[in-house]
């Protein structure tokens, strides 16, 4: 349970970063937390030649809010996106999942741009960031490019990054007026990977339901979104009872997107049965939420 | 990824604060802070037991802020301060959590002890009067085998009152 050997590597700046990773390519491996990396090692699973710490870089761990959007630096903390009151108030579906990332004690040292890149498919912030429709900035010495979160998640601990690109920054689409948010998951142990996830984002006008996305996790090998089930949704008012039909079938259709998997811990019919559950979950939370804002 | 299994590199000098004490050492890359405590320093207080950092044994702060020894590099404290359970007590005075915990009889092993005392501090100054579920929820990441945890968390509500009166 130690690391094997590597080389590590603290560049000075963003710039000695990149090269670095142009230089080692998937030889070399990026080292945020080291909530996920580290363990890896620990435990032989990864045996990168070069470590490159982006921990001592300047400039990755800010906030700037934009039109529509807040940017955050990939380094920031996991326990500052669940503390500060800007991104509690301007985030507020990202700092719902916050609390379930980890534990306590890991969120101080968990990145948002480490969990993205680790494109865990049981990760709270990819789900979060799909939901949301936000993107990436990735940076390499060739350049740079926006990744969607759409595209950015390919397979279970695969993201759309080159071994060249850095993660640098996280563009979060923030909440607009009638816009409302719910977050939910189920897993054994309070801290332990969910068996199963949702979240949704909707925008209630003139007392319907306008815009909404449904997103699922850990029920695939990535995060998915529920668009069928979504679509389900849009025009109804979800107090009257034609509003109870409609969700009940949006559940329905979110339980019919998942391909979830069976382990120890939970079959493919319980996973699939929560999906249903969560996804209502929810969509009510969300359209409460977005009720209070209107 | 594939490495060559060959020793890198010779080890890196750092300069680390710990408990107010400044140390120069030679470090290897690949030694966790967890392992350079103990081993280099002989601050056995800081506990190992799972190595990949779900058990919580090896919780310290670094720079102010509880963090898992077992997932940090010795390496990457250099230059930071970092404080282990050791700095709690002065002398035979105990941290008045050390003392909640003698009084609510919150250990029995003990093993776990230190990392939940070092998590607790942290999360006490960011949430001052937390709830039964909130101590319960922070307590998630601390694996303890012995209390059945009911104990640690009245020792932690009842240290919250006394430092919220």
């Amino acid at each position: 349970m130690k690391p094997p050997p590597f080389r590590y590597v603290r560049p000075a700046d963003l710039g000695e970063a990149l090269v670095v990773l142009a230089t080692h390519g998937d030889e070399a491996k990026v080292l945020a937390g080291g909530c996920s990396l580290v363990p890896m090692l620990n435990m032989r699973l990864a045996r990168p030649e070069v470590l490159v710490d982006v921990n001592g870089l300047d400039g990755l761990a800010e906030v700037h809010a934009g039109d529509g959007t807040v940017t955050t630096g990939a380094m920031l903390r996991q326990s500052v996106l669940e503390r500060s009151p800007q991104l509690r108030g301007a985030l507020p579906l990202a700092a719902a999942c916050a609390p379930h990332i980890g534990h306590f004690v890991t969120r101080n040292r968990g990145t948002v741009g480490g969990s993205l890149a680790h494109a865990d498919a049981r990760g709270e912030l990819p789900l979060v960031l799909l939901t949301l429709g936000g993107s990436v900035l990735a940076q390499s010495q060739r350049g740079q490019r926006a990744i969607a979160a759409e595209d950015l998640f390919v397979y279970h601990f695969t993201s759309a990054l080159e071994p060249d690109e850095l993660l640098t920054e996280v563009r979060w689409p923030v909440a607009g007026p009638g816009w409302g948010y719910g977050f939910a998951e189920m897993a054994q142990r309070h801290g332990d990977y969910a068996l199963a996830m949702a979240a949704c984002a909707l925008r209630r006008h003139d007392g319907a339901v306008a815009e909404v996305r449904l997103g699922l996790g850990a029920v695939a090998d990535r995060p998915l979104l529920a668009a069928d089930a979504a679509g389900a949704l849009v025009g109804h008012d979800l107090d009257g009872p034609a509003g109870d039909v409609a969700v009940t079938e949006a559940a329905r259709l979110a339980a019919a997107v998942a391909r979830p998997f069976d382990d120890l811990h939970a079959s493919v019919a319980y996973r699939r049965h929560l999906v249903g559950v969560l996804s209502e979950r929810v969509i009510r939370q969300a359209w409460l939420a977005a009720g209070e804002g209107a | 990824m594939s490495g060559s299994g060959e020793p890198v590199g010779p080890p890196r000098e750092i300069v680390v604060t710990v408990n107010g004490r400044r140390y120069h050492e030679a470090a290897p890359d690949r030694i966790l802070l967890s392992d350079f405590l103990r081993h280099r320093l002989g601050l056995t207080g800081t506990h190992v037991g799972c190595e990949h950092g779900v058990c919580g044994s090896c919780t310290v702060h670094l720079d102010g802020a509880a963090a898992r020894a077992c997932l940090l590099l010795a390496v990457q404290a250099d230059g930071a301060e970092v404080h282990t359970v050791e700095s709690l007590a002065s002398g035979d005075r105990m941290h008045p959590l050390q003392e909640a915990f003698r009084e609510h009889f919150a250990l029995q092993c003990g093993f776990c002890t230190p990392g939940i005392l070092m998590a607790t501090l942290d999360f006490l100054t960011h949430n001052p009067t937390p709830t039964r579920t909130e101590i319960a929820e922070m307590l998630s990441g601390q694996l303890c085998r012995c209390t059945g945890y009911a104990p640690i968390i009245d020792a932690i509500a009842a240290a919250a009152q006394a430092g919220a009166e």
